[in-house]
């Protein structure tokens, strides 16, 4: 499912003397399936446009289309039920949206809102545990008795159970310990590949925009700032420090390397290996 | 032991419920003036131990003893002036309507007089680089401003140690050196001693000595260069090891001559290059 935004402008409090622009003027496209990471300094407006990715917030100009829905500025929408279920959002810290007594019941609470029979929720509970990788067994338990990287499982299956096509991630590894991190952002990469769900990445780490993404869109002070691939973006380092963010560190090393050497690698490296494996070449080359 | 300033000696602490300890048999000191890091997966004990150091626990064997007091109810209140805290979550630790209401608060609570209660605030503000904002709004501020006026509020109080608990884990990268400068600046100034609970290996790497922990127990402990050397083992911890040296370890694993896991950037560079590519 596609997603296209068109000259998006948004403002909190429009209307009052309160009045703040979030965002203006803001075009991009999430093509299915692909994965799309979000990055901009705090306050850049990211989370302003993650939120109208399922309308819940509505533009005050411009559109967005959603699959085959389109959102326009100015008009009443009704029954926005199916872009919601289609569009899952993980929010930051979704552990503290958990609240039922146990695990099962909270996630299917999601999908039996939607009108998915009991049964089937359950069902569809015991797959999602096992999509985030926790073993049937928690079904049971209080999400509460649960250790944080645990419950943050649980949160996110229960976005799962309403199969989305769409999941946009907020800063979803926030606060976890290195291997849940890495756990985690394999596994939305693996939903992505396997499932064919399209990805929606918020995030500060430009060392995960540079390893998962297809796609990045640049945020800075409420308007895109820049889109492109990860080589596109990480080439071009100035426009980076501009906004107060910066290459992955990967892309650092290489260019202190590449200073060394005095001449350039024959490729940008993104990940940790990719330069690994370039630099061995590199070696066996001038041997 | 030399100077600690915090002993603790064979603690050991299970929540009700649970078959696990969360502590098992737990020593450990703190020297006066250090900057120690606290490292371990979640769930290896680090925020009980924070707790602990707080308060909020007390030991159920064992003990500890906090600028020469023995934790325990009777002297907790005295213990909290000595050792302030600062939270993962700015959002969280704020009271105050204003920034300098925000910091006034604690010493209000301390029955500190008007007039140097006022300085104190200026003055603590001063410190983190905030007293420009003295009449903001809190949810104005960003992460990283909002945690320095957190640590402003514990200085205000001037503890002798101040105990970070996941204090940058929820702030973007600016924010997150921000903070880490600040502290920085106040331990040489102010001679505070730091305990930085967490698992950002970079902000480990910054203190003077790291203890690992895992499963409620005392892993290893040693300077960030030693305990950094220990990469894979540090992985199977679920820790994760700095970049420079997981750059080292690839390298060596392709193919590349390396005299060491290296812990400086530079020196990886350099030694890159000497090894490999100087004809």
């Amino acid at each position: 499912m596609d997603i296209k935004l068109r000259e998006v402008e948004y403002r909190y409090a429009a209307g009052t003397p309160f009045e703040r622009l979030a965002i203006t003027d803001v075009s991009f496209h999430i093509p299915s399936g692909e994965y799309v990471a979000i990055i901009g300094h705090t306050g850049s407006g990211k989370s302003t446009v993650l939120q109208h990715l399922n309308v819940l917030l509505k533009p005050l100009k411009g559109e967005i289309e959603i699959g085959r829905r389109t959102i326009v500025a100015g008009r009443k929408e009704k029954n926005l039920k199916d872009v919601r279920r289609r569009v899952g959002i993980v929010f930051q810290f979704p552990e503290h949206q958990l609240f039922e007594e146990t695990v099962e019941k909270d996630i299917c609470f999601g999908p039996f809102n939607f009108g998915v029979p009991m049964e089937q929720a359950k069902k569809r509970a015991r797959e999602a545990v096992q999509l985030v990788g926790l073993p049937e067994s928690v079904l049971e338990r209080s999400p509460f008795e649960l250790s944080g990287g645990q419950m943050r499982r649980v949160a996110i299956a229960g976005v799962l159970a309403m199969k989305p096509d769409v999941l946009v991630l907020d800063e979803p590894t926030a606060g976890l310990d290195p291997r849940g991190r890495h756990d985690m952002m394999e596994m939305f990469s693996s939903l992505q590949k396997k499932n064919g769900l399209t990805c929606v990445l918020v995030t500060h780490s430009m060392e995960d925009a540079a390893r998962y993404a297809d796609r990045i869109v640049m945020m800075h002070k409420g308007r895109v700032y820049k889109t492109g691939t990860p080589h596109d973006i990480f080439r071009d380092r100035d426009s980076l420090t501009a906004i107060g963010l910066d290459v992955p560190e990967t892309v650092r090393f290489q260019r202190l390397m590449e200073a060394q050497l005095g001449r350039p690698l024959s490729r940008l490296c993104l990940t940790p290996e990719e330069l690994a494996e370039e630099l061995s070449r590199m070696r066996r080359e001038s041997l | 032991m030399g100077d600690s300033i915090i002993s603790i000696e064979r603690v050991s602490f299970q929540y009700p419920d649970q078959s696990d300890f969360a502590l098992k048999d737990v020593s450990l000191h703190v020297q006066r003036g250090e900057w120690l890091a606290i490292v371990g997966h979640n769930g290896s004990g680090k925020s009980t131990l924070a707790k602990m150091l707080n308060g909020l626990h007390y030991p159920q064997a064992g003990h500890v003893t906090i600028g020469g007091l023995e934790l325990c109810e009777e002297n907790v209140w005295t213990i909290r002036v000595k050792l302030g805290m600062v939270f993962q979550n700015p959002d969280n630790q704020f009271v105050g309507t204003t920034v300098q209401d925000d910091v006034a608060f604690g010493l209000e609570n301390s029955g500190v007089e008007q007039t140097v209660m006022k300085e104190r605030v200026l003055t603590s503000l001063e410190k983190v680089g905030m007293a420009s904002f003295l009449n903001q709004e809190p949810h104005h501020l960003s992460g990283g401003q909002k945690q320095r006026v957190a640590i402003a509020s514990v200085i205000a109080l001037q503890p002798d140690i101040i105990l970070l608990d996941e204090a940058t884990s929820m702030l973007d990268p600016l924010g997150r050196d921000e903070v880490m400068e600040t502290i920085r600046e106040l331990k040489e100034r102010e001679g505070l001693t730091v305990i930085s609970i967490t698992h950002d290996l970079e902000e480990a790497a910054k203190a003077d000595r790291v203890i690992v922990l895992n499963k409620g127990s005392v892993y290893t402990e040693g300077t960030p260069q030693a305990i950094f050397q220990m990469d894979q083992e540090l992985l199977q911890l679920g820790l994760g090891v700095p970049f420079t040296v997981k750059m080292s370890h690839l390298l060596a694993e392709a193919g590349l001559q390396l005299s060491k896991r290296h812990f400086n950037e530079e020196e990886l560079v350099k030694e890159l290059w000497t090894l490999n590519f100087e004809k």
